[in-house]
């Protein structure tokens, strides 16, 4: 086996390895921090339902940055929608057969990958230029920019200059998926772009891109607005209501 | 207009973003509480040796206790959303007065000692240590945010600066670094039971005083009862309603409205206050405390029910947080929420038709009206969301013919905090409460130019308090602030039903 084979399938496997079990640790870390008081930012839907669906607004529409920044808002949503689109066109590389829907959503990836490269300079240049979110924005806010615009870049240009082979590339990944590594093909671009998907995935856990799982898990947009109807309490308080442990 | 020594912002046709202006208002901080002030709490009386390892203990702890800090001091992607809508920095141009700079304030430190990149790149991510001159930042600007959540809306993960400063307050309470205004009436609060520290027998004397006054005004006895076993209602007013100019109208507004719906209501001695200044500090331990004496009296006077008066922050923790921190209230009537607000109460009896209203005796005012924060984002009236704001409109508009709303953007859950909230309504902060409510008094300013408004009513006695004294600062009246219940209490026709 090359060694740029193995290599890249290790580095892979590595950065899948941390995404997972460093994003899930996390996760964890917040699903078992009790929430002890009601503080739905209000008005606030008054049943869990309701609060499911408003998280789902926030998830989907960005509903709360409509509120505040209409171009942040373009700039967030057309960075977001695109990564999506890119993300269920790459399905293609990872199933076999390829679903009826990712064939169908393969023509729309081209304008996903502009989208997202669009949303990304706006975002970049909005933290550039306007004062407040200079002032607020740290080097790691901007090489979180730069990465993922290296990663849309380097994609974009195996599609333009340096049309892979497609196919011995998904041999390549079909066999880490099934333990049987298979050679890859050396382009350059390829390998830059597979770096960066690396890198991002191996960051992920320790970044603000947090803010993916964490939206689920934001009290003040995750709860019902039902205080006076339900008891809500936490376990530390519950002890401390009995008088143990002289918690605080 | 008042004499300073700082410069009050100018009124203009509209509300501009200002430049940013770093340390503007680097100096601002409120008076420290004195050991005995901390000694009281159960707080170290003064900064503890090996501060730095207990700030950042109790960062471990709370971090433990409180998902939405663990939560919030991840998930922010400094997307600057926030950064224009704190009423701090729209007064000040202070970029530390922005929801996220200030929150970073505290992110940094949690980074440094909780999180890998932090420990391994603090550059890189902004990961700071907490030193002596980073202590006095968290000491200044967190006591420059009055815990509003206007930031909170807009945030597109609902981080919410309230919970963060709320945390960092309760560290520096651990350190024996506390605030005197809020931990000096919290324990006013634990001896005496109401932050202004009035006694039994002066609160009689008031209510007595008051009983005369209406009778004088109005010629009927309506009473203002105190301690009554047995009584239905449990009022539980914040205190200031006893004391001042207009809060005292709203007392007697509520008293008018109890007489006429014929219902046996008392206030108590003993829990005598509706604020809970706890909920400032972020204390839970403390805020339970004030709040079981609340629970205490409503079984001591056997009522069925509690109703609150005109109190913002009071009543996000009544609604909010007593069922959690003195709940269950399996004792009382079940057929009314518990706690039930009195604009509830008075809003009921208006649509049974059970009050008479004579608008024409409110006709010497064009009202607005200001939501304030902590009713607007943090609670709740009536059974749909968003009740809170149409709640008192409903009884402003019942109670007065001319009514007009402040801009869209600056009412509603988009409301702007009075600027003296959150613990912060003290005279050595009267700079930063100046500048802070100039969005508010900008808002107000345009409805009185375009509608020629002269008052604006409010249902929290912070703002109150707050708006009496920074008006005149911009040529605006004191006396244009009113309860909504001084209004209701204007219109209301006594002795005409039963
Ligand atoms: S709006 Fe929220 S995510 Fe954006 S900078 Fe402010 S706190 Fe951070
Ligand atoms: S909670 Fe209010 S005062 Fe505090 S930072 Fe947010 S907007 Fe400003």
């Amino acid at each position: 086996m090359p060694l740029l084979t193995v290599t890249y399938a290790l580095l892979l496997y590595a950065a899948a390895g941390i995404f997972v079990v460093g994003t899930g640790w996390r996760i964890y870390g917040y699903a078992r921090t009790p929430a002890p008081l009601k503080i739905p930012t209000t008005p606030a839907p008054v049943t869990r339902l309701g609060a499911a669906g408003r998280v789902a607004r926030e998830v989907v529409l960005f509903e709360s940055l409509f509120k505040s920044d209409k171009w942040t808002w373009i700039f967030a949503a057309a960075f977001h929608l695109g990564l999506l689109l890119e993300l269920l066109r790459h399905l293609r590389y990872f199933l076999q057969p390829i679903g009826t829907w990712v064939t169908l959503v393969q023509p729309f990836g081209v304008y996903g990958g502009m989208a997202m490269l669009a949303g990304l300079a706006g975002l970049l240049g909005r933290r550039l230029l306007v004062a407040r979110v200079r002032y607020v924005s740290g080097p790691s806010d901007y090489l979180m920019l730069l990465l993922l615009l290296a990663t849309g870049l380097s994609g974009f240009s195996i599609e333009l200059l340096e049309r892979t082979d497609i196919v011995s590339f998904k041999v390549f990944v079909l066999g880490l998926e099934y333990l049987d590594w298979q050679p890859l093909p050396g382009n350059p671009l390829l390998l830059a772009h597979l770096t960066l998907v690396a890198v991002l995935l191996i960051v992920f856990p320790f970044s603000k891109l947090l803010h993916a799982p964490g939206i689920f898990f934001s009290p003040t947009r995750n709860q019902a607005d039902d205080a006076r109807e339900r008891r809500h309490l936490a376990p530390w308080a519950a002890r401390l209501e009995r008088g143990g442990a002289g918690e605080v | 207009m008042a004499k300073t020594d700082f410069e009050v912002p100018a009124l203009r046709d509209y509300l501009r973003t200002p430049d940013l202006r770093p340390g503007a208002m680097a100096k601002s901080a409120p008076f420290k509480a004195a050991p005995r002030h901390q000694q009281a709490l159960g707080f170290p009386e003064a900064l503890v040796p090996d501060w730095e390892r207990v700030a950042v203990a109790k960062l471990g702890d709370l971090l433990g206790k409180y998902r939405s800090l663990r939560v919030h001091l991840d998930s922010c992607v400094k997307c600057g959303a926030c950064t224009d809508k704190c009423h701090y920095f729209l007064g000040t141009g202070d970029p530390k007065n922005m929801p996220v700079a200030r929150q970073d304030l505290l992110r940094s430190v949690y980074r440094r000692h909780f999180t890998l990149a932090g420990k391994l790149f603090p550059r890189l991510v902004g990961a700071r240590d907490l030193d002596a001159a980073l202590l006095d930042e968290w000491y200044g600007y967190f006591h420059q945010c009055s815990q509003c959540r206007r930031c909170s809306v807009f945030c597109p993960y609902g981080i919410d600066t309230a919970e963060i400063s709320m945390a960092a307050r309760e560290i520096l309470d651990e350190i024996g670094v506390g605030q005197k205004y809020c931990n000096e009436i919290i324990a006013k609060v634990h001896a005496i039971g109401n932050n202004l520290g009035l006694p039994g027998p002066a609160l009689a004397n008031t209510l007595e005083g008051l009983e005369e006054d209406v009778k004088e005004a109005t010629g009927v006895d309506v009473r203002f009862p105190l301690d009554v076993e047995g009584a239905e209602v449990l009022l539980i007013p914040p205190s200031a309603d006893f004391f001042a100019e207009p809060h005292i109208d709203g007392l007697i507004g509520y008293a008018k409205v109890f007489h006429q719906a014929g219902v046996r209501w008392t206030l108590s001695s003993y829990a005598s206050e509706a604020a809970n200044f706890a909920m400032f500090i972020g204390n839970y331990a403390q805020m339970r405390k004030v709040a079981l004496r609340i629970r205490q009296a409503a079984i001591d006077l056997k009522v069925k029910r509690i109703v609150v008066g005109e109190c913002g922050h009071a009543w996000r923790v009544a609604y909010g947080f007593w069922n959690t921190l003195a709940g269950p209230f399996d004792f009382l009537d079940p057929r009314y929420p518990v706690p039930q607000h009195i604009v509830e109460f008075t809003y009921d009896l208006i649509r049974r038709g059970a009050l008479k209203l004579d608008k024409e005796a409110n006709d010497h005012m064009k009202v607005t009206f200001h939501d304030s924060c902590n009713v607007a984002r943090a609670t709740r009236m009536g059974d749909l969301p968003g009740g809170q704001f149409v709640l008192p409109r409903a009884l402003i508009k019942a109670s007065c013919n001319h009514y007009f709303d402040m801009a869209p953007d600056t009412i509603g859950e988009k409301t702007f905090c009075c600027g003296g909230g959150g613990g912060l309504l003290t005279d050595e902060l009267i700079e930063l409460r100046v500048k802070g409510a100039l969005p508010r008094v900008q808002a107000l300013h345009e409805v009185r130019q375009e509608h020629g408004v002269t008052h604006m009513a409010a249902i929290c006695a912070i703002c109150k308090s707050q708006f009496t004294k920074v008006l005149p600062y911009y040529g605006i009246p004191m006396d244009s602030v009113v309860s909504v219940h001084q209004l209701v209490g204007n219109a209301i026709r006594l002795g005409t039903s039963s």
